[in-house]
């Protein structure tokens, strides 16, 4: 199944079915990170029963420098 | 010591973290200007590239308060969409309203900046908007219930230091709420400047970051804040148009 990650396409594989198992496929999982599934913030007590589905809409968004 | 909302800073001087040339100036800039309160930007990772260096996930937490800003948003509703991201990360409720109007001078759009401050504070946010110098937008964003007023100095990223301290200091002087002057501080007598006017605090980023040595203009800018609101609390003397000789008139021998 493919989602849009970040505004990309992104191949997701079979294995992958929430999003703490996205995360951790990209090695995000200790990383500072907020998840927006669909324009919907995601709790981090949410990641593991939040079922990912071919064509959702993920931003990973974080805390870059700014003024 | 300043107090926003219920809590308490030991600093006046906040730093934005924004365009340091590299992380270890940058760690070394915020622990000389002693800055608590740190801005930052939301934004997509660049999760190709996972293993880029991040600024916050370095700094000690405890020591300092986060204060996101919702640059880029150009709508109140993007501005909340930017401020809700930031809080769902469990570190901050404290935001700053940045919603720009105009590319070019990045100003903010006035009517947007109320509309997301007044949305924000519904969903129980600190809210502290970045707005321009008008006293009377000022006053409708304390109305609202805003807990601080950041008015600019000049345009971001400007230098141009204080170009209107008219205004700033009849927004500072009806303000029941902190008044912090961001944006524009170019120097550490814009910054002396601010706080002598009777700022609560100030906000910087590029005349840290953007100066030759960083370290040591961070080491200044917390000299002049503080030295500024020393200033400010010891009152200053009268001015006069005419001379007033400091030496005695009387005992005078030739």
């Amino acid at each position: 199944m493919s989602i849009k990650l970040n505004g990309r396409e992104h191949e997701l594989s079979a294995d992958i079915q929430n999003v703490a198992q996205l995360l951790g496929s990209l090695s995000l999982e200790n990383r500072i990170v907020i998840v927006e599934l669909n324009k919907e913030i995601i709790s981090k007590s949410a990641y593991a029963d939040q079922p990912v589905r071919d064509g959702d809409k993920v931003e990973l968004v974080h805390f870059v420098g700014g003024g | 010591m300043l107090q926003i909302a219920d809590k308490i800073f030991a600093s006046r001087l906040l730093l934005g973290t924004g365009k340091y040339p590299t992380f270890e100036v940058q760690k070394e800039a915020v622990a000389i200007s002693e800055a608590e309160i740190l801005t930052f930007a939301v934004r997509r990772m660049d999760i190709f590239e996972p293993s880029q260096p991040n600024f916050l996930e370095q700094l000690d937490l405890k020591r300092h308060t986060l204060l996101p800003n919702t640059a880029g948003a150009k709508t109140a509703e993007e501005a909340v969409r930017i401020a809700k991201l930031a809080k769902a990360s469990g570190l901050c409720d404290m935001v700053k309203v940045e919603v720009i109007g105009c590319d070019r001078t990045l100003l903010p759009d006035p009517v947007e900046t109320l509309r997301a401050s007044e949305m924000l504070l519904e969903e129980g946010f600190i809210v502290l908007p970045y707005t321009s110098d008008d006293v009377v937008l000022a006053k409708r964003l304390e109305d609202l219930g805003v807990h601080a007023i950041m008015p600019g100095a000049s345009p971001i990223g400007s230098g141009k230091g204080i170009i209107n301290p008219f205004n700033l200091r009849m927004i500072i002087e009806q303000s029941g709420v902190p008044v912090i002057v961001d944006a524009g501080i170019g120097s550490p007598k814009d910054a002396a400047y601010a706080m002598e006017l009777g700022a609560d605090g100030v906000l910087l980023n590029t005349a840290v970051s953007g100066a030759r040595d960083p370290v040591k203009m961070a080491h200044a800018m917390k000299l002049a804040v503080d030295a500024g609101r020393m200033g400010f609390e010891a009152g200053r003397m009268p001015e006069k148009n005419y001379a007033a000789a400091s030496s005695p008139t009387e005992g005078l021998f030739i």
